[in-house]
């Protein structure tokens, strides 16, 4: 499995940034006038057809970093810049054609098809009052062959397994043609083989067309195969760069507060594995 | 890997097929011209539905036709008959189409287009316009539905209901709440303008009977003059809701997801719960509050058509419009009884067994 984008990576002058955050701060409000900080000064930038594996614990902030940038939570504090604009400055419809979420957790309406579902996805681009044009229809069969979700056409929202689900929801993203493109825990659900597929159809749509990508993976495996890896901590992003330089021993003890083993596959490729004791079975002592 | 679905991904991006659309809508239609019909010809005078055909041809196309009826006949049909019918129908499809925007915008099945308080504004309205001569002699009132030519009732009826629905949504949106706190404030607002309609009903001495007619739902107050008055309102806030079927059918999504397409859920809310409730305003002024036709019509064609606001919104319309039509024709039939009391014996029990098939109500839970 190969993730590296076509472009190599320090081509400075080839970069077009699509989101750079600069000292990016939010907190969200609690009752009392009081304020739970998630984020305390983010520096980050992604340029096109960049993949960003985001790791970080639980609370660390990767989801309110992904609402920042899908624009639907305005900056706290610090400075947003999408496509080249402040963030502030997008209408929510601009933006929609240019950024696409797959949220971790989504309740799907009964009584749709998941062609219906995926085509919900071309609202940001409707031109026709009542149906849809040939470009909808290109997208939405394109996007649901992206997605591995053509043989799920025709099936109810509420028929679907969770993995079925979670290709439904890429799919209803990829129909959005985004730039950028913000996945929250997107193999979740997914076995083995559609989560490698996902991947795989990630990095073939960043060469084909540019789209950055951040995903947001609990998986370190998932993540070391990215080109490029931020890790947040504390609502701050504490390392970022290529995997091998990124994911350390040293970094996943002190993040993660677990203990890992560094082992080299037969390829000669460096893999972190979490040190895990055999369980205790746990069965009733005799006597 | 599974072979190819039988019916690919390309026929559901357009929608509903147009023979499904045909069927749905031309059967809608063809119930509208029956419930119509129906409802001219029979009555406690019997007009033939042959001579009710030909005095509509005559009067409304200016068909020749040979005067095979009597004068008393064509002053039913067209003076009384018609505009109580064409009542009964606007009010039915705009309830209906209103009932389904609220189940869709609130995401709760059980939402109706009263539920944002424009029953009980409307009523307190209606009530203290039908107290009026004896409180006050509302002078301003009076000349501005003298002005419009309709009745004080119908105006503080539809003043009351809008200014309930504008209260409530001022309130939600300072609590910077989601459609949890709209509906929770809806009730709330509810309850107190309730409580000043049990009020005034205590203290109305002789006025009770018209008060509780009114309540009821009542078209035998059916007047050209209202119908045109109300009629544009109704339909162009029909025509605007239909217009943003894609925007209700991403809101079942719910507000993260709308608002990742491009919605903005807060302003959308408010934009699509405006219009319905100007829809229902303009209904309720002209025919008390009819209760279970905004919530049990798209109920039954939700289960019949499925949820495509694309579809489900002028179906809604058309069997709204038939179901009240019909429904009135029975009220007229049971001795004049309101068709409030109708549309609840036939809607009430319905309600419950939608409860108890409440898993297969397909609008998401809040």
């Amino acid at each position: 499995m190969t993730l590296v984008a076509s472009a190599p990576e320090g081509a400075a002058q080839d970069r077009v940034e699509i989101a750079i955050a600069t000292g990016l701060a939010f907190g969200y409000p609690l009752p009392g006038g009081r304020r739970r900080d998630v984020l305390r000064g983010v520096d980050v930038s992604i340029a096109a057809g960049e993949l960003v594996a985001l790791i970080g614990t639980n609370g660390s902030g990767k989801t309110t970093l992904l609402r920042l940038f899908a624009g639907t939570l305005p900056p706290g504090a610090g400075e947003l810049v999408l496509f080249g604009r402040d963030a502030g400055t997008w209408s929510r419809m601009e933006l929609a054609r240019r950024v696409a979420v797959l949220p971790q957790s989504l309740e799907l309406p009964t009584g749709f098809r998941v062609g219906e579902l995926v085509t919900m996805g071309r609202l940001p681009h409707s031109r026709s009052l009542f149906g849809a044009t040939r470009e909808d229809k290109e997208a939405v069969e394109r996007a649901m062959r992206d997605a591995d979700a053509r043989d799920l056409a025709t099936r109810y929202a509420e028929e679907l397994s969770g993995g079925e689900r979670q290709r439904a929801l890429v799919a209803m993203a990829l129909a959005q043609e985004p730039q950028l493109l913000l996945l929250d825990e997107p193999t979740l659900h997914l076995d083995l083989a559609h989560q490698i597929n996902l991947l795989e159809t990630i990095t073939r749509l960043r060469r084909e067309r540019g789209i950055a990508v951040v995903a947001v993976l609990h998986d370190l495996t998932l993540a070391a195969a990215a080109p490029r890896v931020a890790v947040l901590d504390s609502g701050q992003v504490v390392a970022d760069g290529p995997p091998d330089d990124v994911l350390t021993e040293e970094l996943v003890r002190r993040v993660f507060r677990v203990a890992v083993e560094s082992l080299v596959d037969s390829t000669g490729r460096r893999r972190l594995v979490p040190s895990i004791q055999p369980l205790d079975p746990g069965l009733p002592a005799a006597g | 890997m599974r072979a190819t679905a039988a019916v690919t991904p390309r026929s559901l991006v357009g929608g509903p097929s147009l023979t499904k659309t045909g069927v749905v809508l031309g059967g809608g239609l063809l119930l509208v011209l029956l419930a119509g019909t129906v409802g001219l010809a029979l009555g406690s005078v019997g007009v033939g539905i042959g001579d009710t055909v030909a005095i509509l041809g005559h009067r409304l196309l200016g068909l020749p036709a040979q005067v095979s009826w009597s004068v008393p006949a064509e002053q039913i049909i067209m003076e009384v008959r018609l505009p109580r019918v064409l009542t009964a129908m606007l009010v039915g499809g705009g309830l209906a189409v209103a009932g389904a925007t609220f189940q869709a915008v609130l995401r709760n099945p059980l939402a109706d287009p009263y539920i944002i308080g424009t029953a009980s504004g409307a009523s307190l309205g209606a009530i203290a316009a039908l107290m009026l001569p004896a409180v006050l002699p509302g002078l301003a009132v009076g000349a501005a539905s003298a002005w419009l030519g309709v009745g004080v009732v119908q105006v503080l009826a539809f003043g009351g209901g809008l200014g309930a629905v504008l209260l409530v949504s001022a309130v939600a949106r300072a609590a910077r709440g989601g459609a949890v706190t709209l509906l929770l404030t809806g009730y709330a607002v509810s309850s107190v303008l309730a409580a000043g309609v049990a009020l005034l009903m205590y203290f109305s001495g002789n006025h009770l009977g018209s008060i509780f007619a009114w309540l009821m739902g009542a078209l035998d107050g059916a007047a050209w003059r209202n119908i045109g008055l109300a009629t544009p309102l109704v339909l162009v806030s029909l025509l605007l809701l239909v217009a943003r079927w894609r925007r209700l059918n991403v809101l079942l999504l719910g507000e993260a997801q709308a608002s990742h397409l491009g919605v903005d859920p807060d302003r959308e809310r408010l934009l699509l719960t405006g219009l319905a409730s100007l829809a229902t305003s303009a209904v309720v002024a002209i025919s008390g509050t009819i209760g279970f036709v905004g919530l049990v019509v798209p109920h039954l064609l939700r289960l019949a058509v499925g949820p495509d606001h694309r579809l489900l919104l002028p179906a809604s319309l058309l069997y709204g419009a038939a179901l009240l039509a019909l429904a009135d024709l029975g009220a007229r039939l049971a001795g004049g009884i309101p068709v409030g009391i109708v549309t609840a014996l036939i809607g009430a029990p319905f309600f419950i067994w939608l409860l108890v098939r409440s898993r297969r109500v397909p609008v998401a839970e809040s």
